[in-house]
């Protein structure tokens, strides 16, 4: 329990009009907050669809080539995959209790909470580097690069490397921007501005990462497994 | 009143067994579009004049629709739709099922030219040669870019897509000269990228097919030393054969009866092949170049699915020869004519 | 056609003041401009923007017309003609007409209508506007320096050949698209969290109702388009090969992306002026709005329907033709949803009071046209039918007479009718009427010739043509001279209007839209207190007087 910010905004937090994170547009923190959760969860969506498209795209080709699709995921390396989605679904875990214990006003918990998920984000990102760099050196980068001689001569294999590295891609900058947000909030806790009645910047962040964590826990079997 | 709709409409000739039927509806649809535009138009303008405002801030009674008018305006104008609908798919589905015994046109798309190669006879650049009242069937790839083949007088048109075969049909009813437009922009002169479908009496055809494939001043060779490929030059059986060859077709596929681990070539044209699912399945042009691009749809009975598919691997020219050169392998019939090839010369431009 | 403004019919409602400390002048300089949260001075910003944006597309526009006038080259290159209709396409679809009414109208307007002090998240609308910008100079940046010749569909494998780079061009619109994503969210949680107390759901004003359902498609249907166009830039410096077949790729699959968004986006375009023409109607009939819920349940029925008939772009690139029956039949849903409309809006001006004025020309041109425009997009969906027509004039008249037609009608009518809330000052009625006249007759002279034009199968896209296309395409450059002509006369008298314009008064129409009961131009905060709403919007029966009651 950290007694210090609370009493600094204490005083302001006697009337909801009072509130300084209160803007002059809404009348009450809760509509206020509703609009904040309802804006992160339409931006979601938008999210959702923005990774449809590559979904698409992978549906579409692995009709037309399953069996490339099959040995060309068999080429990934399962077991750095494997640990990448084990890290990616504890910082769920991780960013998850750090919202519930602002919530408890257990500030200091929830940084370490959240640091936590910010070390898993850059070990991912580590991991999936050394994923890359590998795949880069067998030539399986699509494209005018490719040249994966493991699968030479089978059609389609530059079609799944083409939305693996879309894909993955796409979903590393998410984790970066993910990661970014994560540690604007931390400052902003570690600076003592949330307390027990507002924390909704960590919840909103919480609700990113969880997306973040979601896609992967989508492309993991789909390019991985299957 | 078909001449008066058409003139009206500038609707071109009628001279496929499509464009009667496809304008009449057109009339029907159009009439009513226009009709009922032009009463809303006027009616809204009526009511300018008739409740016109005679005092400022004057008061209005309440006007609510009754469930009736609701439910009339709903039924009424998807009564209309759906009644086009059912009509003009119905047009439709005949315009996307060609009837049986049809003349194949292999039909290319390039930037800016269309070229027309016969199963077994001679090719042609921007014009195309049709006998009428004789279904025709094009089956359309694209060297390059998307096009679309459109002719309007015949009210055809059909993307033309690099590395797919599209199809399309017709019957020409009247003699005469047609144009060819593009109708898929495919750059600077996309504009002039047409030609002619010249449709004439059926027996005058015949013997000009004759007089073509004996090569009258016609060069019988393929030519494909373009911007993209190495260059070959012999007829395009032959070219088939070596793509065959180069494509490892050959490995599971044999050329003299023999079945190995796909089906023999020989006398494989036009055969009648049992399916895995027991269905039977005419080894037409279609079906050749379907197992091309998807192998496993169609698997003959006794044969492992474990063909890969050409998908991206065969450049159109190649797969048109390919089944060409299917084609020419017949265990009776060994003299197979040549595909002839007219100089390659741009229609325009 | 009555040409005397009438204005004793305007007896004003309050004294016709000049509010004197407004949100225009309530801080001043620059910065205080590109610095401001107030949604009104974003929705002028946007304004000033699309206003530039609309006048380039129009300058492109008329060199592509002129360039048609013989049906040999005439002035440009056929590689500059190429370029000009990308451009014109290109200009008006992403930077001009998406972002048009609800970046001005639906900014400017929304919050008034709901009683709010501003849109839920101000900053994020200031941002919007700020991508929008740089969206839009990369697209013109991209435009001048590497140059597009694509046509605004950007089909593969055309663009990933074409030999122009075209990678800030798709960059700009992957931008571009994040500021309408923003812009719909931000008012999606706005309608949600800031209605006035009073306001409920079924109170709201039809022109919220509009937007709202536009904001949906906005924030579902635009990050497909993002990634289409990013996939699509990085498959031309990459060559990735998903859309090359000769990589094994499908161009086909392209296609689809990009009519998933195209389709819808004709949607964002059409909807807000349908909802621009819920409140004219009733504002100048003076008349409650007839079939209230229809017409705003079929603002959502539309947005909903409209994420499912994309299919009908591809009726002849090889598609089953069961799937083009299955689009065929959900793009006629959008024809009964747009009919409903139609005959509610007609039913409005039953028994009202007419107020005769250039914004009533526009709502007479648009109803015409959108019933001209919507069936013969019916006429298209019918799959037969279709084949004729893809790919020619008749599919370019039919989409301007949606988007020029319906839209910009809306767009020029919610111009007249805001004007005096925006700036406190009235245009000049009678040569607003005159402008309405020429636009409204110009379109049809431009537009009716290409529907013929497209019967007699001249394809879109065409530097060249065949002679006998000639006398149509000469009549329809004619008609586009005439509505050039009506367009420079609105600027002129509006911009004449903005300093020397009556003063308007805070309700010069007698309008019993909600947002006009702030004074013009508004204060900063918009209104001075909590109003209270008694009533639905467009309610005009004065108390004390007998109210008659009609269902028809």
């Amino acid at each position: 329990m950290s007694s210090s910010d609370a009493s600094d905004l204490g005083a302001h937090r006697d009337g909801n009009h009072a509130d300084p994170h209160l803007a002059h547009h809404f009348d009450s923190m809760e509509t206020q907050n509703h609009a904040s959760r309802l804006g992160m969860w339409l931006f979601l969506g938008t999210e959702v669809l923005l990774f449809a498209g590559l979904f698409l795209g992978y549906a579409v080709n692995r009709h037309f080539y399953p069996h490339t699709f099959k040995v060309a995921s068999h080429s990934l390396n399962l077991v750095l995959g494997t640990v990448n989605t084990v890290v990616l679904i504890s910082s769920s875990f991780t960013v998850a209790m750090a919202y519930y214990s602002v919530k408890k006003g257990r500030n200091k918990q929830a940084a370490g909470l959240l640091g936590f998920t910010i070390l898993c984000a850059l070990a991912f990102l580590c991991i999936k580097a050394f994923e890359y760099q590998h795949k880069f050196q067998e030539g399986a980068l699509p494209g005018k690069w490719f040249h994966f001689h493991e699968m030479a001569g089978m059609p389609g294999a530059n079609m799944f490397f083409s939305v693996y590295f879309l894909s993955t891609g796409l979903h590393a900058f998410h984790v970066i921007v993910g990661m970014a947000i994560l540690i604007w909030v931390l400052r902003r806790l570690i600076r003592g501005d949330f307390t027990r009645t507002y924390y909704i910047p960590v919840e909103l962040g919480g609700l990113y990462w969880h997306l973040v964590d979601l896609v992967w826990i989508f492309l993991f079997p789909l390019l991985y497994l299957i | 009143m078909n001449e008066i709709m058409r003139t009206i409409l500038w609707l071109p000739e009628q001279a496929s067994t499509f464009a009667k039927a496809v304008d009449e509806l057109h009339y029907f649809v159009i009439t009513v579009t226009m009709l009922s535009s032009v009463a809303v138009g006027l009616l809204a303008f009526g009511f300018f004049f008739k409740y016109r405002q005679l005092r400022p801030r004057q008061s209005t009674p309440i006007v609510i629709p009754s469930v009736k008018f609701e439910l009339a305006v709903v039924v009424v104008p998807l009564a209309f739709f759906l009644a086009w609908f059912v009509q003009g798919y119905r047009d439709y589905v005949w315009y996307t099922t060609p009837p049986k015994d049809t003349m194949d046109v292999y039909v290319m798309g390039k930037k800016w030219m269309w070229k027309f190669a016969y199963p077994d006879g001679p090719n042609a650049v921007g014009t195309l040669h049709v006998p009428a009242h004789r279904p025709v069937r094009l089956l359309l790839t694209s060297r390059d870019v998307i096009h679309s083949f459109f002719v309007p007088d015949f009210r055809i048109k059909m993307d033309v897509l690099p590395g797919r075969y599209t199809e399309t049909w017709f019957e020409a009813t009247k003699p005469g000269r047609y144009q060819i437009l593009c109708a898929e922009y495919c750059g600077t002169w996309h504009s002039q990228m047409w030609g002619e479908v010249v449709v004439m009496p059926p027996a005058e055809f015949d013997s000009w097919m004759l007089q073509q494939r004996a090569g009258a001043g016609l060069t019988d060779r393929v030519d494909t030393a373009t911007d993209d490929g190495p260059s070959f030059h012999g007829t395009l059986v032959e070219y088939g054969k070596r793509v065959a060859m180069a494509q490892g077709c050959l490995k599971c596929h044999s050329l003299d009866g023999d079945p190995h681990i796909g089906p023999t070539w020989l006398d494989l044209y036009r055969r009648t092949e049992t399916l895995e699912t027991g269905e039977t399945v005419l080894a037409d042009e279609a079906y050749l170049t379907d197992s091309m691009i998807d192998p496993r749809a169609k698997i003959v009975k006794g044969f492992k699915p474990v063909m890969p598919t050409y998908r991206g691997k065969l450049a159109a020219p190649d797969a048109a020869a390919l089944v060409e050169f299917i084609k020419s392998l017949r265990s009776q019939n060994l003299d197979n004519l040549p595909s002839k090839e007219a100089i390659y010369e741009p229609a325009r431009r | 056609m009555s040409q005397h403004a009438d204005s004793s019919a305007l007896a004003p409602a309050e004294a016709r003041v000049y509010q004197e400390i407004n949100y225009l002048n309530a801080d001043r300089g620059v910065m205080s401009w590109l610095k401001t949260l107030d949604h009104k001075r974003i929705g002028i910003m946007y304004f000033a923007s699309v206003l530039a944006t609309f006048l380039l597309g129009g300058i492109f526009a008329m060199i592509v017309r002129f360039e048609l006038t013989t049906p040999e080259p005439t002035l440009i290159s056929a590689n500059t003609y190429n370029r000009m209709f990308t451009l014109h396409g290109m200009v008006m679809v992403f930077l001009f007409m998406i972002p048009a009414i609800p970046g001005v109208f639906g900014n400017f307007v929304l919050p008034l209508m709901l009683g709010a002090k501003d849109v839920a998240f101000p900053r994020l609308n200031l941002l919007s506007l700020y991508v929008y910008w740089t969206g839009a100079a990369l697209v013109l940046w991209g435009v001048i320096n590497g140059g597009a010749d694509t046509g605004w569909t950007f089909y593969v494998p055309y663009s990933t050949t074409t030999p122009m780079t075209l990678f800030p061009v798709l960059f700009g619109v992957f931008i571009i698209g994040f500021s309408s994503i923003l812009t719909g969210l931000n008012f999606i949680v706005t309608v949600h969290t800031l209605r006035a107390p009073g306001i409920t759901w079924m109170k709201m004003p039809l022109f919220v109702w509009a937007i709202y359902a536009t904001s949906i498609i906005q924030v579902l249907a635009t990050p497909v388009i993002g990634l289409t166009t990013l996939l699509v830039g990085i498959e031309k410096v990459g060559g990735f090969g998903l859309f090359d077949p000769g990589r094994g790729g499908d161009p086909v699959l392209m296609q689809h992306l990009f009519w998933f968004y195209s389709h819808p986006a004709v949607y964002i375009m059409v909807l807000p002026a349908m909802g621009v023409m819920s409140e004219i109607i009733a504002a100048y009939a003076r008349k409650n709005i007839f079939g209230y819920k229809m017409i705003a349940y079929s603002s959502l029925g539309i947005a909903f329907v409209g994420f499912f008939a994309w299919g009908h772009h591809m009726f002849v690139s090889g598609q089953s033709a069961f799937d083009d029956g299955a689009f065929a039949v959900i793009s006629m849903l959008v024809g009964v949803f747009t009919a409903i409309k139609v005959f509610n809006w007609v039913g409005t001006l039953y028994r009202g009071a007419i107020y005769v004025s250039g914004p009533f020309i526009y709502a007479c041109g648009f109803l015409f046209f959108i019933v001209f425009g919507g069936m013969t997009g019916i006429a298209v969906a019918t799959v037969s039918l279709d084949v004729h027509w893809h790919d020619t004039y008749f599919v370019v008249a039919h989409f301007h007479f949606i988007m020029v037609g319906a839209v910009i009608m809306a767009f020029l009518a919610a111009i007249h009718y805001w004007f005096p809330k925006m700036f406190g000052r009235m245009y000049h009625e009678g040569w607003s009427m005159v402008a309405a006249t020429f636009i409204v007759l110009g379109f049809n002279a431009t537009f009716i010739p290409q529907f013929l034009l497209g019967n007699a199968g001249m394809p879109r896209r065409y530097y060249m043509y065949p002679e006998r296309f000639t006398a149509l395409n000469v009549a329809s450059t004619a008609g586009s001279t005439l509505l050039a002509f009506g367009f420079i006369i609105i600027l002129i008298y509006l911009i004449w209007a903005l300093k020397h314009g009556e003063i308007a008064g805070p309700n010069p129409w007698n309008s019993k839209g909600y947002e006009w009961r702030t004074s013009s131009p508004p204060i900063k905060e918009n209104f001075e207190h909590t109003l209270d709403y008694p009533e639905e919007p467009h309610m005009y029966q004065e108390p004390g007087e007998e109210v008659e009651h009609v269902v028809i």
